[in-house]
């Protein structure tokens, strides 16, 4: 099962830089430009409260896959990041690039990998 | 002698008199606002819309949804970290509390009021409790024929003493019968739609009402008539259109009925649904500021308030149902999560997540009457709420 996942992430990455040459420029690691402390508050927020709408206020799931360290071990952050900005097809899951910047996604995922504080 | 009657006689009466001034009173009026990040509930009235106390302690409540006894005084509080509560509005504590699942998302009380059943994610499936000790008295999981459990969702009471909810990744609804305990009778219906979300059942107990996810439609099971098995109502209300993006799912348990019309979120577009209770048709779109989370009518069923997925959560909107317009827009604040109205609906209690408070307005001029603090508010329920089948 995982090993699927990651499969499908992949296909997913790949064909989005295929279809959009913008996006090829975050073929370099996600490396999060870290946001100003204010937006990184705002950021914390959405991520309890508004992903946690799905994925629960403790990140341990819900309607949404958890997405705690534990959980997200193993995942190319790359791919979670395309995740997050653009959704994923036949889920729940909707884009969040109306939202937050590439760099924003970045960091987001940094924070997901780590924990939150 | 006569001293030792004295005594007899009057240590009773003051004894009582103490007892009467300081904590005799109803539970009509009262009810919890969930604080969903601290895990605590606030007893309010609402009668001098006040604060009467905290109960802290009950785990994760993002997504808690609550029922009540049916003499109003206990409060289940049902926790997504599978944390089942009963509360003691009245002495303001716990009574009891089970860690019963690994994740849930919401229950329901039988219609005697001896059981309580939550719907859980995992393991999926619902499990059935004593509503007086909550212990556990009947295990059904969510096994459909591939073997596979799925997350359980849309969990109702209806008459009968049975519940009624559906299976997200099976597509299915199952009835349950516990009138005989010992052997919960299961009525499966199939295929009834891709991905149920949340469901609901009219006041009247009749209707189950599932809204799809994966498709545009709801699946309708008429308990009245079950042989006719589950239709599919609205088929296709958005066939060729884009679907927008929805960041957070609508809830149907106050899918507004007004009397011959339902009116429901749609899905995927900013729209409320007109659906006409007589032959299921669509008939009428109401455009509105988002996603709709909340269409939640007055209990006159003049007026629907509605609330808004992110981005835009900080709006509710008040529908005329005769006109089946919007008259007035309103900007509680960022974050509005939920709306319950006064029994008889003069006030409607809002929570506004971001602000950290509870703004109360006056449903009819609506004027803000008053707020109170609370930390990170979620859900707000009022104890009438017992007396009302599916809630």
């Amino acid at each position: 099962m995982p090993n699927n996942t990651l499969l499908i992430f992949r296909i997913g990455v790949l064909t989005l830089a295929l279809a959009t040459p913008a996006l090829t420029m975050a073929d370099s690691p996600v490396e999060a430009v870290a946001p100003a402390p204010a937006r990184q508050a705002e950021l914390l927020n959405l991520i309890r409260q508004d992903c946690g709408s799905c994925h629960g206020l403790r990140l341990e799931g819900g309607l949404g896959l958890p997405l705690t360290p534990q959980a997200l071990k193993g995942k190319f952050p790359e791919a979670l990041k395309q995740t997050i900005l653009h959704g994923r097809g036949g889920t729940p899951m909707p884009p969040w690039n109306p939202f937050l910047t590439e760099a924003e996604a970045g960091w987001i995922v940094e924070t997901l990998l780590k924990g939150l504080p | 002698m006569r001293k030792l009657i004295l005594i007899t006689f009057f240590l009773p009466l003051i004894f009582l008199q103490g007892c009467a001034s300081s904590s005799l009173r109803g539970t009509g009026d009262l009810g919890v606002v969930i604080e969903r990040v601290v895990g605590s509930v606030q007893v309010v009235e609402t009668t001098g819309r006040t604060r009467l106390g905290q109960i802290s302690g009950l785990g994760d409540l993002s997504h808690a949804s609550v029922n009540y006894s049916r003499d109003e005084r206990y409060a289940y509080i049902f926790g997504r970290d599978g944390g089942l509560t009963k509360v003691d509005l009245l002495e303001m504590r716990i009574v009891k509390r089970v860690m019963q699942s690994g994740n849930s998302i919401g229950g329901a009380i039988s219609q005697d009021g001896k059981l309580v059943a939550v719907a859980n994610y995992t393991p999926g499936g619902v499990k059935v409790f004593d509503a007086d000790t909550l212990e556990l008295v009947a295990d059904i999981p969510a096994l459909d024929d591939n073997g596979k459990l799925s997350k359980v969702i849309g969990l109702v009471d209806a008459p009968g003493n049975r519940f009624v909810f559906s299976l997200f990744e099976a597509g299915e609804i199952w009835l349950a019968d516990l009138r005989v305990l010992a052997r919960p009778a299961l009525t499966k219906f199939r295929n009834v739609g891709k991905e149920p979300y949340d469901a609901m059942i009219t006041a009247d107990g009749r209707y189950y009402l599932a809204g799809l996810f994966g498709e545009d439609g709801l699946a309708m099971l008429d308990l009245w008539d079950l042989k006719a098995g589950v239709k599919r109502v609205l088929n296709g209300y958005g066939k060729g259109e884009q679907k927008l993006p929805v960041y957070k799912m609508p809830h149907l348990e106050g899918w507004a009925a007004t009397g011959n019309e339902l009116l429901v979120p749609a899905v995927g577009r900013h729209e409320v649904l007109v659906v006409d209770q007589g032959n299921w048709k669509e008939v009428g779109r109401i455009p509105v500021h988002g996603q709709p989370v909340f269409v939640v009518a007055r209990p006159d069923n003049r007026q629907v308030w509605v609330n808004y997925a992110f981005p835009h959560n900080e709006v509710v909107q008040v529908i005329d149902v005769p006109s089946r317009t919007i008259v007035k827009t309103l900007k509680p604040g960022k974050a509005v999560l939920h709306m319950e109205f006064t029994p008889r609906g003069e006030q409607v209690w809002i929570s506004v997540r971001d602000e950290d408070r509870v703004k109360i307005y006056d449903a009819e001029t609506f004027e803000k009457i008053s707020e109170l603090p609370a930390d990170k508010p979620s859900g707000i329920f009022f104890t009438p709420r017992a007396h009302r089948i599916g809630l």
